[in-house]
């Protein structure tokens, strides 16, 4: 909201300067987001009258003035179509200053010629004053405006517009009023009573007013007004006061309701008073009924919105907008004003649900003061009849069910508790009393107070512990230090911290990335299996962000992809966070931790050799992830086909009890070339609670007895997995087996082809005694044995 | 005995002569083997007279010594020459690189989540985390926002469907844990959250972290406490912190936090938009109604919620200037934190 400064020091003066002003409502709670000058900074001008208008013998559309600074008269040449004798004007002398825009150089009126005339000043527009972007011709000052005074003065221009961003709970102070009000208490200066108002009736026209929903009208007050002339246009000073509130000014009547809007908080709205039917009546809308409003919208209307209707059809969506079919237009001569306090709840989210939102709305779902009603009624038919003259018929009320007195208390000890401060019982209900709350009772336990009808914000204990926390000041409560008892962590050695995960990936080289959970549908293909179902938003942001992801591969890969058209050539990257799918109808959201490298192994150096990563280097980085838990050696990698891997480079990573833990591989080269890929790109992704399972350690005690190795070089089928070799091994290697590797793998000219040459590592160590080599001698020739017969290996050499 | 002198003497000369370990061990084999020179001389005694042999005999010897030392000299002389080849053939150019992996690194983000976790957990916060996708009861309701309220329009929410949400904010983590658990609480929850909003100053998703401590005797005092001590320890600087109220419906009351602009020290810059002051986080004491819902003993318990943005502290501690640097992940702007 934009509130007008000095229609504010109106109401209330504490002759605090602006910025002072803004320091005391920012830290009241009203913050405020903007100053802006209400016009340009200029010297010189003045109050003009045109006396005479000639013909500029050498222009047509120039005329040649005779203009009055109330002492003498100077000859202007003036290009403004709407120039005329004996209208005022804003008149800039010889000597006057005009800034634009602040920062530039002032623009000097001089003396000039304007085709071979002399013109001694300029007549100035709106737009040159700063107080419209644009204008069609001189600003037309009241015919009562003091001729050579300053205009400056005489339009009050050194004044300010407030942006205000309030919070939704701050709906009492959406007016003049309202900040007045405020500004009262954190001045402790008095403000000035609301005008008085009371327009006798003069006619007895009177139109009836039913309210059906007496829950969401609890008042509707109704005045028919006969015989108005639209032919004149609001007075300047109200038109300021609106454009420095930041409304531009549309009619008389529109005019007049936002006046009352601003100044007081009531919105209100102007039917014409011919186009309705029999009577009003506040209901809820009918099952489909329709209704076109005054933006020309037609909208079908929810069961649960509040319309007033007349006795055929709805005509206004109550405290929304009103309908276009009974709008006020040029024509209209006679008008009915509805003047209306609907609930909160009644109104609140309803715009939003019709995509509008409008300052009445804005007001009414914060709510409004339920009691002002009458008083702004009686206000704006003033205004009106001021302007547009007509006859006032008298006030029609109808109300439901008014909310009642609101009556809270407050323990005096909850102060402390909730604050930390001790604030005397005296201080306290003189606060309460500033804020506008009658002091109901009062004891050395507590005080209850009824809660004044603007601050319908306020309905519990907490309510008034804020209350007195803002006034009292937020700044002006200690800081404490002491609370809780003492607690220790409980670092769970089972279950690995993200960190350790995160830091060992760092060690290896790669770079952590974060990218948007939702994703492109076309890259969430590229990795979507049948089974997983992913779930699209409702709403996105966007079409190629409106798909969650099932993995954190695609982020990747648009990730390698985005820095691969940076000239970035060789990348390490990971990312961990939630992948989503829909299981079963089922939402299933679950932390992965993912990796995609590309590019030569080992960063360009003068000892490296430039050979690209490959499966391996990947496989080495999870091996030693997973070793982070002390679980590696329960892994097994199992060749898999899944998208989008290349099928002959994919493994599915599952522990011992056959849990899978994630999947890694190459990617499929036909993916890669889609993706505008120059190189090979190597994947992983883990699921993160597997990966974090740890075994605490156990030692045990370290043999003295030495260890006995033997390297065996098999020939066996090349289809032989080393991971089948292994299983063998084990099994057949017996319980002293400390060690085993596999150091060589061999293909070529000196081997079959289809056959492969593999080389073992074995090491046995028995934990008290020293074993003999008939007994490995034993183990080895089994081990040979079982390789013979199970893989039809052959002994090498 | 001319032949026992000249023989030294040709010998002595030979080894002076020899240039490494082999060669000289030849000319030891030469002179003083089992079939050496020296050898055969001593053999040869037995055809001098023999009052002439021990004369003869402690020459040879006398000979045979010298020899020997001046093997030995040479050999250490040799060895040591070696060596310094050795030294001198091996220097290498220490100024060329060191044979590496790239280095890694955290986002910006995560470096600023772990540092301000690290902080609180120093003072007793647990750190807890919860789904990204939400239902509308712990998202909105369970925090005092019905779904009339004014404050929905502030969060501009993702839908997955009707009543699921992508959360607005990590504070239903904290409904979560005081549903399952017993007061008292003292946690903070990190993590994504999503809004829907896109322009230079707002990015669909974002970080936040949220802290909750609710215990008997906490009041506005402990949270003022708590928030200055936190921003001093994450800024490493003593600047000054204020307090402006301010609504949130789970809340009450409720405060804006703004610190002195650390760019400018609170004489106003362009960081700062020339207040001196930065908006950095909201806080508030938690509303009674959120504790109800979630069944904390309000008369026993009382409480205070706190909630800052991640992509700002990182921006105003790193100089960030883009927010969209942040998920561009353009790994020349990610490697700067490396």
């Amino acid at each position: 909201m934009i509130i007008c400064q000095s229609w504010l020091q109106e109401w209330v003066n504490p002759e605090w300067d602006t910025d002072t002003l803004v320091e005391k409502l920012t830290m009241a709670g009203l913050e405020v987001d903007g100053v802006s000058p209400v016009a340009r900074k200029f010297t010189g001008l003045i109050v003009g009258e045109v006396e005479s208008v000639g013909q500029h013998p050498d222009a047509d559309k120039l005329s040649l003035c005779q203009v009055s600074d109330g002492k003498q008269s100077y000859q202007v040449v003036c290009g403004a179509p709407n120039v005329r004798a004996g209208m005022r004007v804003p008149f800039a002398m010889i000597g006057a200053e005009i800034i634009a825009e602040a920062g530039e150089k002032p623009f000097k009126i001089k003396a000039a010629k304007l085709r071979g005339v002399e013109s001694n000043g300029m007549l100035c527009s709106a737009e040159e004053l700063g107080l419209e972007e644009k204008s069609e011709g001189l600003l037309e000052l009241a015919g009562d405006a003091p001729v050579g005074a300053d205009i400056r003065e005489y339009l009050n221009l050194d004044d300010s517009s407030i942006e205000l961003d309030l919070t939704p709970n701050r709906g009492d102070c959406l007016s003049v009023r309202g900040v007045a009000r405020e500004v009262g208490v954190l001045a402790r200066k008095p403000v000035q009573p609301p005008p008085e108002s009371v327009v006798e009736a003069t006619i007895n026209d009177e139109f009836p007013i039913k309210i059906t929903a007496a829950d969401e009208c609890p008042r509707y007050l109704g005045r028919v007004i006969r015989n108005i002339n639209q032919n004149v246009t609001a007075p300047l000073w109200m038109q300021e006061k609106l454009r420095r509130s930041g409304l531009r000014s549309i009619d008389p009547i529109v005019d007049v309701t936002n006046y009352v809007l601003m100044e007081l908080g009531q919105p209100m709205h102007a039917f014409d008073y011919t186009k309705l039917e029999g009577h009003i009546d506040v209901r809820l809308a009918q099952p489909e009924e329709k209704i076109t409003l005054l933006d020309g919208k037609e909208v079908t209307l929810s069961e649960d919105t509040l319309v007033i209707a007349d006795a055929e059809k709805a005509v206004a969506m109550a405290g929304i907008m009103g309908g276009l079919a009974t709008s006020v237009t040029k024509e209209t001569k006679d008008v009915f004003l509805e003047c209306a306090f609907f609930a909160p709840l009644a109104i609140a989210g309803k715009a939003r649900g019709y995509g509008m939102h409008t300052d009445a709305s804005h007001r009414y779902e914060r709510g409004v003061d339920h009691s002002l009603q009458q008083q702004a009624m009686e206000r704006a038919t003033e205004l009106l009849l001021e302007i547009v003259g007509g006859e006032a018929g008298p006030i029609t009320e109808a109300t439901g069910n008014l909310p009642a007195q609101t009556r809270v208390s407050l323990r005096f000890p909850s102060i402390p508790r909730q604050l930390g401060v001790e604030i005397s019982n005296e201080e306290v209900v003189e606060i309460f009393e500033r804020l506008g709350f009658g002091i109901a009772e009062l004891n050395d336990s507590q005080v209850t107070v009824d809660v004044p009808s603007f601050r319908f914000d306020v309905t519990i204990e907490a309510d008034l512990i804020e209350e007195l926390a803002r006034i009292y000041g937020y700044n002006n409560i200690p800081l404490g230090q002491g609370w809780g008892a003492q607690t220790f962590a409980q670092p769970k050695e089972q279950e690995l911290e993200i960190s350790r995960i995160r830091d060992q990936l760092v060690a290896l080289g790669y770079q952590e990335v974060i990218s948007y959970s939702f994703i492109d549908p076309a890259l969430s293909e590229i990795v979507s299996e049948p089974d997983i179902e992913p779930i699209r938003l409702k709403n996105p942001i966007s079409e190629d962000m409106a798909v969650m992801r099932s993995s954190l591969i695609p982020g990747l890969l648009h990730t390698i992809r985005y820095n691969a058209n940076r000239q970035q050539g060789r990348m390490r990257l990971f990312e961990s966070g939630l992948v989503f799918s829909r299981v079963e109808g089922e939402i299933h959201q679950v932390d992965h931790i993912a990796g995609a490298v590309m590019g030569s192994r080992n960063p360009k150096n003068w000892s490296n050799n430039s050979d690209l990563s490959d499966f391996f280097d990947v496989k080495g980085d999870v091996e030693l992830l997973a070793d982070l838990g002390r679980l590696g050696r329960e892994l097994r990698f199992v060749e898999a086909e899944q998208k989008p891997f290349h099928p002959g480079q994919c493994a599915r990573i599952l522990r011992t009890d056959g849990t899978e833990i994630g999947v890694m591989g190459a990617l499929h080269p036909a993916v890669q070339r889609e993706m505008g890929l120059d190189q090979p790109v190597l994947l992983f992704e883990l699921d993160l609670e597997s990966l974090k399972q740890a075994q605490i350690p156990a030692a045990h005690a370290l043999s003295r007895y030495p260890e006995v190795h033997r390297d065996l070089a098999v020939v066996l089928d090349e289809s032989v997995s080393a991971g089948q070799i292994s299983a063998l091994i084990h099994e057949k290697a017996g319980e002293f087996l400390s060690d085993f590797r596999i150091f060589d793998v061999y293909q070529g000219d000196a081997v079959q082809k289809g056959k492969k040459s593999v080389a073992l590592g074995l090491t046995w160590q028995h934990p008290s005694r020293t074993l003999s080599d008939d007994e490995v001698n034993a183990i080895i020739s089994s081990c040979v044995n079982a390789l013979q017969e199970q893989f039809n290996a052959n002994l090498r050499n | 005995m001319g032949d026992t002198a000249s023989l030294l003497k040709e010998a002595l000369e030979a080894i002076a002569q020899s240039s490494d370990e082999r060669s000289l061990d030849a000319l030891r084999v030469q002179y003083l083997g089992k079939k050496g020179s020296f050898t055969d001389l001593l053999k040869s005694l037995g055809k001098l007279p023999p009052e002439e042999r021990p004369a003869a005999g402690e020459n040879i010897n006398r000979a045979k010594q010298e020899l020997q030392a001046a093997i030995e000299a040479r050999k250490t002389e040799l060895v040591s020459a070696a060596l310094d080849a050795r030294l001198q053939e091996e220097k290498i150019d220490v100024s060329l690189p060191g044979r590496r992996q790239s280095k890694g690194g955290l986002h910006p983000i995560t470096i600023t989540i772990e540092r301000i976790k690290t902080i609180f957990a120093a003072a007793g916060y647990d750190v807890a985390e919860g789904p990204e996708i939400e239902d509308e009861y712990h998202n909105f309701e369970a925090l005092n926002i019905p779904a009339h309220h004014p404050a929905r329009a502030m969060h501009d929410t993702f839908y997955v469907s009707p009543g699921t949400v992508l959360r607005t904010h990590t504070s239903p983590v904290q409904v979560h844990v005081m549903e399952n658990g017993q007061a008292p609480f003292r946690m903070i929850c990190p993590g994504r959250v999503y809004r829907c909003d896109s322009d230079l100053t707002h990015t669909p998703m974002f970080h936040q972290v949220e802290g909750l401590l609710i215990d008997e005797q906490v009041s506005m005092a402990d949270l003022k406490g708590t928030v200055v001590n936190f921003l001093q320890a994450y800024f490493e600087e003593e600047m000054p912190v204020r307090f402006r109220p301010s609504y949130f419906p789970f809340t009450e009351p409720s405060a804006e936090v703004d610190m002195g602009c650390v760019s400018c020290g609170g004489k106003g810059c362009r960081i700062c938009s020339h207040t001196g002051w930065l908006e950095v986080m909201g806080c508030g004491m938690v509303h009674p109604r959120v504790l109800e819902m979630s069944k904390v003993d309000t008369e026993k318990y009382s409480g205070f919620a706190f909630g800052m943005g991640v992509e700002r502290l990182a921006m105003l501690r790193y100089g960030v200037s883009d927010l969209r640097h942040y998920f561009d992940n353009d790994v020349r702007f990610l490697r700067q934190f490396n």
